[in-house]
């Protein structure tokens, strides 16, 4: 891991250097023009004449974009665009709040960078910053990770992209099913917001598709990233003898370390956390934003956008579209917690299995869905979940 | 796996399992701060040596490991984390005393220059695991899992627990004790018996940071054992409070210590049980309870018994 | 001679201070070069950013208006020789009053009248937060700094449960957050800028904090309270009613700030409007030596670096937290130029200085 790391810095370093040695020039011709301008008159890509045409995506994560989590997942995604797509230049930007700091920049990079598309990809910078943004620039492109686009509500150069990650966790919720004997499943959550609940509410509906009885355990940390608080919900768990855990929180590594030290099985969410816990991984719900990183990026640089009606305003995928995927099988999964995982996961690929089918209630007794209503996985409804399903022990607010 | 469920017995029991492993970092911190509160200048920054000393322990234990073994390595993380606090201590002590500079300003320039640091060097430490300090088993005698899980003693915990008397003691009944405390009681009569003022008060400020540097160590190399850019939860800041909380008394520090670490434990034990309504006040509770005590045990009478007479004043 | 004297005082007040961040720029550039950046390119783009346009100039602005407010929070009781660090909390509580109010009024009155009513929620809420501090450490002898310090957690978990619980708009989606404020009570910008009515009410506050402190009796009476409580109660000045006032106004300064927060930015209450502007605002107030007028050119500057953040990322290639590092240098440089006050002869007058010869001799 870090071997790789170390080269990778290593020669991002010298490519700086290089950077900055033929740019030289360009930088100051720049500062007489004012920073409207784009940047490949200035930049000192220009001067191998071949990137003259250069489209600059810019990317801007809430938390450091190396945090093993939610933020390093997307920054995996948009470097792997840059890799597959010739004539995109990246621009990033981490540790930015939700606050009149991600409105400046996101206009500092359309103004000074030139960026034609963005991808401020943390679900607080939706509603007001990059709408108000999106009505400034409307050549310019938004696309935000889980936002709620409305037709003819929302400017038409915002675009919402979000993986149904949830279809993982379901599966993932038939694998722990399998593996817990006396079906107590626990979920170390973040903050109640819909995302969050469809999760705990998906991982528990597959749990019960294999043990009606199965529930899942919900302890909410109350922030995205709090190390201690979620070690300590992990241990009080475990002290509940409950026997896999999962989480939804930014960073999964502490909760995977600390269920491994106290031998409950763990299953993974962001990334494939299989090192952290050799011996009680499961499973995990991971995202796989390569994918569609890059076939939005091929769509870019083929003259598409969202404004003229070339790329749809939502776009969202699961299992079958590989916007998410599941870490493969950790050694202590039995074949026949394998085969119920398979086989759920082609039944979710082929459209024939619907995680919320009635009838579902709600586990404070209220009915979701009576017995032949069904929401498919698209349902914009899910999207903006309020309950936790029967099984699930806690409450959302 | 096999111990079942404890129900509400759960919550006692995560709440001292809590206060064993969530109080290591407020002692250490609390220690090293009441040293240098006795002295008579206040260390906000030790939030930021806290983090620098979080990240260097576990960088030093991750890269030793391969040449040292993994039982070596995290012993040399934490004199890295040591030692790292100590060279930001020597900044604020140096900076801090410096005519017409305020110690609190420098804190909490402190704070933002020690994370930064952390932050900016400890990037390619996020995603390795490194090698974990060994604990202490204790609780061999029960058949219970949640209870021996719980009696998993730090030696960094015991460390701190060793800590305290000998503090006291240095305090009370060593001439370097009185050295500190007469320079932070009086610097007139320092001065008078000779002592340098400027030198006791770098060596009581560069020792705190190194037990606040350990501190950052007992957070990324016992619990929560990782080194996130977000590890710390405020404990520096908070044991900061503590030392006044504890009037500047070691064997008060450890108790308001425990009691801090147990009380982090006390949203996540209750949710696990089904009580899953206000836990961010829970969570508020330490802050609630320390000002709650502040507010009974101080009197406008009378300065604060143990208060380092130059505390808090320019000198 | 007078006049001199003033004119080399001043120089010296300039002077140190800008030393201070060439001294930081140099000490920042090794940094970045041994982090594998080019110095001088590294400079140009800070420049670029923050100051080098029109753009970026409101840019710096944007950043440094709530700066300019919770700043005041800590430097007005310092002059009572009393350390507040409670900004954040103050400003949680001001947000927290604003939007009640903004969604109790809804859309009954005209817009500027909600806005009115907001401010003066945020200005009474963010006080008297802080003049429980004041009133801790007068009538109890509590220690004001850590007593605010434990408010702005008590205050943080309090806005994480009420958005979360009783105040949550369900609907909204991205995070826990309260209904939005009706939009006739949004705080708009300033004429042909992005820059919201923030900056002004920060600049009228440090203003009016500035005639306050300097030019009235009641700060004569808090400047010399401070200067010596002792002397200032056989003097007969109020010391409590003092303290209470001026934690009052400090309060309601950063409370104020939460409401602009609210109004101009977020436009609802979540923990967005946490996001260490009330820290951030400690550092501008000592900086600033507590001079109201000083916060808003240290305000300015803190908002530059800030704004300056991001192209050390995408132009340079630095990581996140370098701006960390540069905001630490700063300011440990600057603290440390207040010692040198007074060490350069140039600064002296020329009397002082033939007086030392002569003493010398």
């Amino acid at each position: 891991m870090s071997d790789r790391n170390r080269s990778f810095r290593l020669s991002r370093r010298q490519v700086m250097r290089g950077l900055l040695a033929t740019s030289a020039f360009g930088l100051t011709a720049k500062f007489g023009t004012g920073c409207a301008q784009s940047p490949s008159s200035g930049g000192g890509a220009a001067a191998d004449g071949a990137a003259a045409e250069e489209l600059v995506v810019g990317f801007i994560y809430v938390g450091p974009k190396d945090d093993f989590g939610y933020n390093q997942a997307h920054a995996e995604g948009a470097a792997a665009m840059v890799a597959d797509v010739p004539g995109i230049r990246l621009v990033e930007e981490a540790s930015v709040p939700e606050t009149t700091a991600v409105a400046e920049t996101m206009r500092s990079m359309i103004e000074i960078d030139g960026a034609k598309v963005l991808f401020p990809t943390s679900f607080g910078y939706f509603d007001p910053h990059i709408l108000a943004l999106a009505e400034e620039f409307p050549d310019v492109q938004f696309f935000h990770a889980g936002g709620l686009y409305q037709e003819g509500v929302h400017p038409k150069n915002v675009g919402s992209y979000f993986g149904y990650i949830d279809e993982a966790q379901y599966v993932a919720g038939v694998v722990a099913a399998h593996m817990s004997p006396a079906g107590k499943l626990g979920f170390v959550a973040a903050k109640p917001i819909p995302q969050v609940l469809r999760n705990v509410n998906s991982f528990t509906l597959g749990a019960r598709s294999v043990n009606p009885a199965a529930t899942t355990q919900v302890i909410f940390t109350g922030e995205w990233a709090e190390p201690v608080k979620e070690a300590e919900a992990t241990n009080s768990m475990a002290d509940q003898g409950i026997e896999v855990i999962t989480c939804h929180v930014d960073s999964p590594k502490v909760v995977m370390e600390t269920a491994e030290r106290r031998g409950v099985m763990t299953s993974g969410y962001h990334a494939d956390q299989s090192p952290l816990a050799p011996e009680g991984y499961l499973t995990g719900a991971e995202w796989d934003w390569s994918s569609i990183y890059t076939e939005l990026g091929q769509e870019f640089v083929a003259g598409k956008t969202l404004m003229a009606g070339d790329i749809p305003h939502v776009l969202r995928g699961g299992l079958a579209d590989n916007f998410c995927k599941l870490s493969p099988y950790g050694p202590a999964v039995s074949d026949e917690a394998k085969a119920g995982g398979d086989a759920a996961v082609a039944a979710i690929e082929s459209g024939e299995l619907v995680i919320y089918q009635g009838p579902l209630k709600t586990n404070t007794g209220d009915e979701v869905l009576s017995t032949d209503q069904a929401l498919k996985t698209d349902n914009i409804e899910l999207e903006k979940m309020d309950y936790f399903v029967e099984g699930v022990i806690g409450s959302v607010s | 796996m096999a111990a079942g469920a404890l129900g509400w017995w759960g919550v006692p029991l995560g709440i001292l399992a809590g206060t064993l492993r969530g109080s290591v970092p407020f002692l250490l911190v609390s220690l090293g701060e009441c040293l240098t509160e006795k002295s008579g200048k206040i260390n906000l920054g030790l939030e930021g040596t806290l983090l620098f000393g979080a990240m260097s322990a576990y960088a030093i234990s991750y890269l030793s490991s391969g040449i040292v073994g993994p039982t070596l390595a995290p012993w040399l993380g934490v004199l890295a984390a040591g030692v790292a606090g100590m060279v930001l201590g020597a900044i604020h002590g140096w900076l801090s005393q410096q005519p017409r500079v305020n110690d609190v300003a420098v804190g909490i320039a402190m704070i933002i220059f020690g994370g930064g640091l952390a932050n900016f060097f400890g990037k390619p430490f996020i995603q390795p695991q490194a090698p974990q300090l060994p604990t202490i088993p204790i609780g061999g005698w029960s058949s219970l899992d949640p209870v021996q899980s719980a009696l998993q003693i730090s030696p960094l915990f015991l460390l701190g627990v060793a800590i305290v008397p000998l503090m006291s003691w240095f305090f009370k009944s060593t001439r370097w004790g009185l050295y500190v405390r007469a320079v932070g009681d009086s610097p007139d009569a320092a001065l008078a018996m000779g002592i340098s003022i400027f030198w006791v008060r770098m060596a009581s400020i560069v020792g705190g940071s190194f037990l606040a540097g350990i501190g950052g160590a007992s957070l990324s190399l016992f619990y929560p054992g990782v080194w996130t850019e977000r590890i710390s939860s405020g404990q520096g800041l908070m044991a900061v409070a503590l030392v006044i909380f504890a009037r500047w008394q070691p064997w008060q520090c450890l108790w308001a210590s425990l009691l801090f670490g147990g009380a982090q434990a006390l949203g996540p034990a209750f949710q696990s049980v089904g009580i899953d309504s206000y836990y961010y006040l829970f969570n508020a509770a330490p802050y609630i309870l320390t000002l709650v005590i502040m507010i009974i045990t101080c009197s406008p009478q009378r300065t604060l018994a143990g208060a380092p007479g130059a505390l808090g004043k320019d000198s | 001679m007078a006049s001199t004297t003033t004119w080399r005082r001043s120089l010296e007040a300039v002077a140190l201070p800008m030393g201070a961040v060439l001294a930081a720029l140099v000490i920042f550039g090794v940094f970045c070069a041994l982090a594998g950046a080019n110095p001088l390119a590294v400079y140009g783009s800070i420049y670029r950013a923050a100051f080098g346009s029109w753009s970026a100039w409101q840019n710096t602005l944007i950043r440094a208006s709530p700066l300019m407010l919770t700043a005041l929070c800590t430097a007005l009781p310092a002059r009572l020789g009393l350390v507040i660090i409670g900004n954040e909390g103050a400003l949680v509580v001001g947000g927290l009053a604003a939007v009640s109010v903004g969604l109790g009024l809804g859309g009954s009155l005209p817009g500027s009248l909600v806005l009115l009513a907001m401010a003066l929620g945020s200005l009474v809420a963010g006080g008297l937060w802080i003049m429980a501090a004041g009133a801790l450490r007068h009538y109890r002898g509590v220690n004001e700094t850590i007593s605010s310090l434990l408010l702005n957690y008590i205050a943080i978990a309090l806005l994480s449960h009420l958005v979360q619980g009783p105040m949550r708009d369900p609907a909204f989606v991205s995070k826990p957050s309260s209904f939005e404020i009706d939009a006739s009570a949004w705080l708009g910008t300033l004429p042909t800028t992005r820059v919201h009515w923030g900056l002004i009410y920060g600049l009228v506050a440090s203003v009016l904090a500035y005639i306050l402190i300097q030019r009235t009796t009641f700060g004569f009476a808090a400047r010399t309270a401070g200067g010596n409580v002792r002397a200032a109660r056989i003097a007969g000045l109020p010391v409590g009613k003092l303290t209470l006032a001026v934690c009052f106004l400090a309060g309601s300064c950063a409370g104020l700030a939460g409401m602009v927060e609210v109004a101009a930015v977020q436009r609802r209450l979540n923990e967005s409007i946490v996001s260490n502007y009330g820290y951030a605002g400690i550092l501008v107030a000592f900086v600033a030596r507590h001079n109201p007028l000083a916060t808003v050119l240290v305000s300015v500057l803190l908002g530059g670096i800030l704004a300056a953040g991001g192209i050390l990322q995408r132009s340079h290639d630095l990581p996140d937290a370098t701006v960390l590092v540069f905001q630490g240098i700063v300011f440990l440089c600057v603290l440390y130029s207040e010692s040198l006050y007074g060490r350069f002869a140039f600064f002296q007058e020329r009397e002082a200085q033939v007086e030392a010869a002569v003493a010398s001799v």
